[in-house]
């Protein structure tokens, strides 16, 4: 295990989080002085940040699927005020004090998550993070769905490239680019994505996927996720995760932040193997939360 | 591991773990082959209530119904478990002089286990279960008045009828509830119209157990949602407007 330089940032390991898989102030809460002494993550992505705030999808929000998780969260959050006013100071405070002894404490570099329908409102989102010294890096979420196309933002290459431009300019911070999985080419989407300035991509989000209510609790077979449909993660994903990372990091010369059901070093040896130079950690953090501490030790 | 009816009883050595207030949770998984059964299941470590602290030991109460509880009953004596917790907010004493009336339903009996022991004054229980089978586990606490669904045990119904006349008695009580969504959901709309104070344990999907996943949210009366695991999974009565019949754990 040795340090890693990633878009400017010093970080102790390469392993960090995948956004929304990882509430650090509630693990404070439940873990507390042991999670300071035994952080996971090398650098904290946040969950995703929105202009206005969300309470998220209605209930049933989980499937467990087969070696897998559907997801139907809907990005709950603050608000960027909420985020800024509230959570912001306390992760300063929790992420500035992480260390096993008190006198070797070192800063976990926070890398903040937005989500924005459009250019002007990620650009909005992004002016604000540039102003807040405490954010490292800027994660961009672009698998918002497009009002008339119906299409990810993300998974149409020029409107990517074009957004990704018009934030490029409002920010000297690193800017990763978060890929969806959910499109036809995701090399030419990241490709995109570089040309409109971005400093890194992370890839694979969660794969779209749905299941239906038990037949004896719904003989009409709807969905069982209160959103309709949801995204798939856990070891399921894992072999289309390092085919994606792999294409992706072939097309592009920017680093690339790999995930996608890594559950042990091995799994995370190989998307690093295929070109990603930090790799992420989700739902095995739900099964377990040293789960990433764990990897970056047998690395 | 001990059989009690149609239940079992997991015994765990916990000797140095804090100890768990009642209604209080651990997340549990095999070590061993946890994954690879009906569905390619289990995946996620499955929510318990902690039914009872004992010379070092956790208790919890297993039923088998799906992959995960499946092979949590299969578990061999000193094979090896993974265990978080305690977790959640668990239920608070009664107050104001109020007698404890201690409501469960199949399963969820586990957590009024561990509260019966812990409580300071004696409690009224009534526990309801499916069968004959099931209300074997009615010997996990004490004095318990038994309701079946098929009259083989006790009063030939709910047990929120015995709910209903307890009250009616004597209303000057709280209700400590943990059970299947619609029995919660009846005690709930007991409780509310006699103006009784109930503190019910809720089951909710739940990858994580630690505020991670945002997935186990149940609606608050007063709008926006809490998470089971970090607010509950004991929750105020009247902090709900109703418990969701879609509530519960993958099994």
């Amino acid at each position: 295990m040795s340090t890693v330089s990633f878009c400017g940032l010093e970080l102790a390991h390469p392993v960090i989080n995948g956004s929304g898989t990882f509430d650090a102030l509630a693990a404070q809460r439940v873990f507390g002085e042991e999670l300071r002494a035994a952080f996971p993550f090398a650098a904290y992505v946040s969950k995703t940040i929105t202009l206005a705030p969300r309470e998220g999808n209605p209930p049933p929000r989980l499937w467990e699927s087969a070696a897998g998780l559907i997801n139907s969260i809907g990005l709950p959050n603050k608000g960027l005020e909420g985020y800024l006013r509230e959570d912001l100071p306390q992760l300063h405070e929790l992420l500035g004090d992480i260390g096993e002894r008190a006198g070797e404490r070192r800063r976990v570099p926070l890398i903040t998550n937005v989500m924005g329908s459009d250019a002007a409102e990620l650009g909005a989102l992004v002016e604000a993070c540039e102003a807040r010294a405490e954010i490292g890096a800027i994660e961009l979420n672009v698998s918002c769905p497009n009002v008339e196309t119906g299409l990810d933002l993300g998974a149409d290459p020029a409107a990517l490239e074009a957004v990704v431009r018009a934030v490029r300019e409002l920010t000297r911070k690193a800017l990763i680019v978060k890929l969806t999985p959910n499109s036809a080419d995701v090399g030419a989407c990241a490709g995109a994505a570089q040309r409109g300035g971005a400093d890194a991509v992370s890839l694979i989000n969660t794969l779209r996927a749905t299941a239906l209510a038990p037949r004896r609790e719904d003989p009409a077979r709807r969905p069982w996720l209160g959103g309709g449909s949801g995204g798939l993660s856990g070891p399921a994903i894992r072999a289309v995760a390092l085919a994606q990372v792999a294409a992706v990091a072939a097309r592009v010369s920017i680093p690339v932040v790999g995930m996608g059901g890594v559950q042990c070093a091995g799994h995370a040896r190989d998307l690093l193997d295929v070109g990603a130079t930090l790799v992420a950690v989700g739902s095995e953090s739900f099964r377990d939360p040293t789960a990433a501490q764990r990897i970056a030790r047998e690395l | 591991m001990d059989e009690l009816g149609a239940y079992r009883v997991l015994r765990v050595a916990a000797p140095d773990a804090p100890a768990p207030a009642p209604g209080q949770f651990a997340m549990l998984a095999a070590v061993e082959r946890w994954g690879g059964g009906d569905g390619e299941r289990p995946y996620l470590p499955r929510a318990f209530s902690i039914a009872r602290r004992l010379q070092g030991e956790w208790h919890f109460l297993l039923e088998d119904v799906g992959p995960g509880t499946l092979r949590l009953c299969e578990l061999r004596p000193g094979e090896a478990l993974w265990v978080l917790g305690p977790l959640g907010r668990g239920f608070t004493a009664p107050s104001d002089g109020r007698r404890a009336i201690l409501v469960g339903g199949g399963v969820g009996i586990a957590p009024l286990a561990i509260l019966q022991d812990e409580l300071q004054v004696s409690a009224t229980v009534l526990l309801g279960f499916r069968d004959r089978a099931h209300a074997q586990g009615a010997a996990l606490l004490d004095g318990a008045r038994l309701a079946t669904d098929d009259g083989s045990s006790g009063h030939h119904g709910l047990v929120t009828d015995l709910l209903s006349a307890d009250i009616a008695r004597d209303p000057h009580a709280v209700v400590y509830a943990c059970g299947p969504s619609a029995m919660l959901e009846q005690v709930r709309v007991i409780c509310e119209r006699t103006a009784t104070p109930a503190q019910l344990a809720l089951e909710a999907g739940m990858a994580c157990g630690f505020g991670a996943c945002f997935g186990c949210v149940v609606p608050l009366r007063s709008g926006g949602y809490v998470r089971v695991c970090l607010d509950g999974p004991v929750l105020d009565a009247a902090e709900l407007a109703h418990v969701d019949a879609h509530a519960g754990s993958p099994a």
